[in-house]
């Protein structure tokens, strides 16, 4: 069965091709040579010629390495012991803890029956305001962030991980800079939350391929999780240097390219990853938070592109904070009406007040006088700013929108918020704060 | 019938993805169907391409595990699905394995290799005889019928046969399977053939048992009003909707599959997201067709390929769920076909032309994307069947352009055959104008509801409208003059009142033809009335009053007596800003 084959006929880029038999598609191969052992996959059969993406790199690999073929897929071992554990993106221990010993599940396997599939019903709270009263994010929802290089959409993730109201957390890193992966951990280490979350991590100084197994074995594990009735969140980042590797090693096989050097599949490769998202009706849930990088601030590039046909909504983060516009949960219809009775009506009305905001400050920019209802915007919009859309703030929904009413009081006068009047019966508040914005 | 040839097998040579290249040993041909046997269970695939004595399948599943020297076995038949009573209401995937039954065999996941009859073999039908021994029929005509829901379902001469047949046993009314045999006829060399109450169809081959096509000039009323009165489609006709992501694709087809004014509406869920199948199966169920006071899924019947199964069978979903529509359409019904998206099929097709190393076309869509497309369409229309009824298949897709930009190939092959083009914007999606169909760029070839040189005017209007806001952006308001600002206005107020539309309003949502013609007759009064105001301010002031009465108006019940008083509160607000014959 488990025949040793020497000897590889061709090495191109990360693919390996030498001539064997009985192999299958989709199997895991290892290939040893010197002290090194790397596994790999089988990309292509072509008769005898069988051909292997191997983890590590084809960088080094000798012509005379040994190839023994392991005779199934890629796998994952599963047992709850895999809480507070970190990995690589071949399944190795990163925290210098033994392997797990546990039976192994497919990773990548087949999609849920749509028709088993149920109507979105509980919200995820994540005690961040732009999230949990603006776009709530809902259980069994993909949504990417979408943010250029440099915004902080790490530590906001980080920050989602302690706070989210879920059972599991699995984070999963693409070519994560390792100090962002120290930060992540220690994060989650100091604040008592490494026990209910498990990592996947693929650093920027790790081989290429092996990014390409991350989303699968967080989502492979996020499942049985869920099928356990646990809620789980799932957060990726970065996409974006997951599909460059799927990039990467389809210019090596080279296949034609579609769009910018992306892989035709490359929608349907995302959507395979994304749709993985669901919540059972008699059992637990899977909710992917995926950061989605976006080259240049473009959002037609393909990455980001093809992902908002995938994703129910997106998050904009710009300038260090969730963009109010442009940012969408589109499922939150489903749950923001069995939060609190005023959800729906301020939601709506706070984001029309700060656009009026914003279109009072461009009036201010080109140096028009500003009237009274004009400066009152302006008081509104700065405090909106400050109070709710600072991200290193937590508040619960409740009192986010609580607060949503003291601002308004504090700017305006009752009937000029366009409130409705029962609504302002029952939550208008007594008294303005003492600091007026 | 002759004896037929011993069915060929195979061995596989190579696995690419979802493509394997196999060695055969009888004859096969393209488009047959072919099973990869792996441990216990069979993988359905389909021969794409034949090269000497090998040749090439699409898999309808995940390919893992397959080996060289695997065997293949081949069918002879075409890809093909069940035409018969019980399609109605059911849930199918692309290759008509119906989804809740194979829920029920394996549970929360799709397991590949799993197949199940499209028709239900033990549900009973209660069939009525339509012929009579020695009658001469043809194929499409039918010999019988049985109820099905809200339809009398016929039961037809299969489509593929050839010349007259005449009818040599037919069965009594009884209840019975689809597998009955109900007739007996003989063909022009004496031989019997047998008819039951379903028959098999090649999904890519159109069914054309009718007379003859006709012109779509119906109209199809989807109660939207920016698309019935200034985009139509009719009957038997074609449109796209191309948008970005998030511009209200998949909504506007929501809307459309439960408003629309027709007999059987199919969703082909095509490589987009599950979760808005789902909206539909739960929902559907639960709402009232007001057409017949039935539930909506009577007449509905959603075929779900969705982005995570797999993608050769999404490029078999949409032909499926055309040869369905096409089958419902013999029976002199009115059908509509809605496809989300059409741009993931091609992408299936992009993708099956990559592992076949076709020359790519342009951004590497095969270079026969425009036929394929075109041919798909086609496929829509009114027909006169050979009794003198009419059936029609309307066929609506989404489209979703790369970078939500309409220069590009799904889009602009697409263009090229519709009948009209709902193009959704950012721009108007971003300011929440719903439904975001572009006022400007869309365009139809059918005829509206309303009389189309008031539609004429006032598309003139929204236009110069236009022109004079993206003036006003350069030279302010105050260098703008009173008419042109009058003009803006008006622009604005069509926009408001009557172009955009609160789907989820009970009133607003829907609004039939008649109240159409009502309200646009009222709307295009205002917009062309010739109206006298001193000042901007004054002008914008009554706009925006009138824009408050039509809109409370639009949300009135057209029998209330509300309604009637809101017209004339709006009309007589206009008509005092009416000039009179000295001022001009
Ligand atoms: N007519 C409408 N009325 C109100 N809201 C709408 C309407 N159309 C779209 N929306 C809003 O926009 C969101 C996205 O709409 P939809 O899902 O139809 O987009 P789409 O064009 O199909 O996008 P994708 O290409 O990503 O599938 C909806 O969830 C809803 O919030
Ligand atoms: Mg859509």
């Amino acid at each position: 069965m488990q025949t040793r084959y020497h000897g590889i006929e061709n090495i191109i880029g990360n693919v390996l091709m030498l001539r064997a038999t009985d192999v299958g598609y989709g199997d895991l191969a290892e290939v040893r040579y010197e002290d090194e052992v790397s596994l790999a996959q089988v990309i292509q059969l072509d008769n005898d010629k069988v051909f292997l993406q191997v983890f590590s790199g084809g960088r080094g690999i000798p012509t005379d390495a040994t190839v023994r073929f392991l005779g199934h897929g890629l796998n994952v071992p599963f047992s709850d012991e895999l809480l507070g554990r970190i990995f690589d993106g071949s399944g190795r221990p990163r925290d210098g803890r033994p392997e797990l010993d546990a039976d192994p599940v497919g990773v990548a396997g087949p999609s849920v029956n749509p028709s088993q599939r149920i109507i979105p019903r509980d919200m995820v709270r994540t005690g961040i305001p732009m999230i949990d009263v603006f776009n709530t994010l809902v259980q069994s929802q993909k949504l990417p962030i979408f943010s250029v290089a440099g915004e902080p959409y790490n530590p906001l993730l980080a920050r989602i991980a302690l706070q989210a109201e879920v059972d599991v957390i699995v984070l999963g890193g693409m070519g994560l800079k390792y100090d962002d992966y120290l930060t992540f951990r220690e994060t989650l280490e100091d604040a008592g939350s490494l026990s209910r979350t498990v990592m996947y991590v693929h650093t920027a100084a790790d081989p290429t391929v092996e990014c390409l197994f991350v989303p699968d074995l967080c989502l492979a594990v996020a499942e049985q999780f869920a099928l356990q009735n646990k809620r789980v969140l799932v957060l990726l980042t970065d996409m974006t240097n997951y599909a460059d590797a799927m990039k990467e090693i389809a210019i090596t096989m080279e296949k034609i390219p579609s769009n910018r050097g992306y892989p035709g599949d490359l929608y349907s490769q995302l959507a395979a990853r994304y749709e993985k998202a669901v919540d059972f009706a008699t059992a637990g849930s899977i909710t992917i938070l995926a950061v989605t990088t976006m080259p240049g601030d473009d959002v037609t590039h393909p990455v980001p592109d093809n992902t908002g046909y995938i994703t129910e909504g997106q998050f904009y983060l710009r300038n260090g904070r969730i963009e109010p516009f442009g940012s969408l949960s589109r499922l939150k219809q489903f749950v923001n009406d069995k939060t609190r009775a005023d959800h729906r009506k301020i939601m709506d009305r706070m984001i029309q007040l700060y656009a009026s905001y914003r279109s009072t400050e461009e009036k201010r920019s080109m140096g028009f006088r500003l009237t009274e209802w004009d400066h009152k915007l302006v008081s509104f919009g700065k405090r909106f700013e400050s109070d709710l859309m600072d991200l290193e703030k937590t508040i619960h929904l409740e009192e986010a929108l609580d607060s949503c009413w003291q601002i308004l009081a504090d700017c305006f006068e009752k009937d000029e918020t366009g409130m409705p009047s029962d609504l302002i019966k029952e939550f208008w508040p007594k008294e303005r704060s003492e600091v007026r914005g | 019938m002759t004896d037929s040839p011993p069915l060929s097998t195979g061995t596989i040579d190579g696995v690419n993805g979802n493509l394997i290249r196999v060695t055969f040993d009888q004859p096969v041909r393209l488009n047959e169907v072919g099973y990869a046997r792996l441990s216990e269970k069979h993988l359905k695939a389909e021969i794409v391409r034949i090269r000497g004595k090998q040749c090439w399948l699409q898999v309808f599943e995940d390919t893992a595990g397959l080996r060289v020297g695997d065997a293949i076995e081949f069918s002879r038949d075409l890809l093909s699905i069940e035409l018969g009573p019980g399609l109605l209401t059911s849930i199918y995937d692309g290759l008509q394995n119906p989804l809740p039954q194979l829920a029920e065999k394996c549970g929360y996941f799709l397991e590949r290799g799993e197949y199940i009859d499209g028709l239900d073999r033990t549900k009973t039908w209660a069939f009525t005889p339509s012929v009579k021994v020695g009658d001469t029929i043809h194929a499409g005509d039918s010999v019988g019928t049985v109820p099905e829901g809200l339809f009398t379902h016929r039961i037809m001469v299969p489509f593929g046969w050839r010349g007259a047949f005449t009818v040599e046993e037919i069965s009594e009314a009884q209840t019975c399977t689809i597998e009955t045999v109900v007739a007996k006829v003989k063909d022009a060399k004496g031989e019997l053939r047998s008819i039951k109450l379903y028959q098999n169809w090649p999904v890519k081959k159109a069914i054309q048992a009718y007379e003859e096509r006709l012109r779509p000039t119906e109209n199809m009323t989807t109660q939207v009003r920016i698309l019935d009165t200034f985009f139509p489609v009719a009957r038997g006709g074609t449109y796209c909707i191309p948008g970005p992501f998030g511009a209200g694709k998949t909504v506007l087809q929501q809307i459309t599959s439960r408003r629309a004014d027709v007999d059987v509406v199919i969703i082909a869920a095509c490589g987009e997201r599950a979760g808005e199948v789902v909206e539909t199966l739960r929902e559907f169920p639960e709402l009232e067709d007001p057409r017949t006071g039935k539930s909506l899924m009577e007449r509905t019947l959603i075929i779900c390929n969705t982005s995570s199964m797999p993608v050769a069978s999404r490029e078999a979903s949409v032909y499926t769920a055309v040869t369905i529509a096409e089958y419902y359409r013999q029976m002199g019904l009115h059908v509509l076909l809605l496809a989300d998206s059409t741009s993931r099929w091609a992408q299936a097709l992009r993708e099956l032309s990559g592992r076949l190393e076709e020359i790519p076309g342009e951004e590497a869509f095969p270079a026969y994307l425009e036929s394929v497309i075109a041919s798909f369409y086609e496929r829509g229309g009114v027909v006169r069947l050979r009794d003198g009824t009419i059936g029609s298949v309307t066929i609506g897709g989404s489209v979703s352009p790369a970078g939500g930009n309409f220069e590009e190939p799904v889009t602009q092959s697409t263009l090229k055959v519709v009948g009209a083009f709902h193009g959704l914007s950012r721009e108007r999606s971003d300011q929440r104008r719903y439904p975001a169909v572009d006022p400007l760029e869309s365009w139809s070839k059918y005829p509206s509801l309303v009389d189309a040189k008031k539609v004429d005017e006032s598309r003139k209007i929204l236009k110069a409208g236009r022109d004079v806001e993206q003036m006003m952006k350069v030279v302010g308001e105050e260098g703008t003059a009173i008419k042109d600002f009058i003009t803006y206005l008006k622009a604005d107020f069509l926009d408001e009142v009557y172009l955009q539309q609160d789907a989820f309003h009970d009133v607003d949502g829907s609004t039939s033809a008649d109240r159409q013609q009502h309200v646009f007759s009222v709307i295009h009064f205002i917009l062309t009335a010739n109206l006298a105001f001193k000042t901007r301010d004054e002008a914008r002031k009554s706009f925006i009053h009138w824009q408050q009465i039509a809109k409370d108006w639009n949300r009135m019940p057209m029998e209330s007596e509300d309604f009637k008083q809101q017209e004339t509160k709006l009309t007589d607000a206009v008509k005092a800003c009416i000039a009179t014959g000295e001022e001009n």
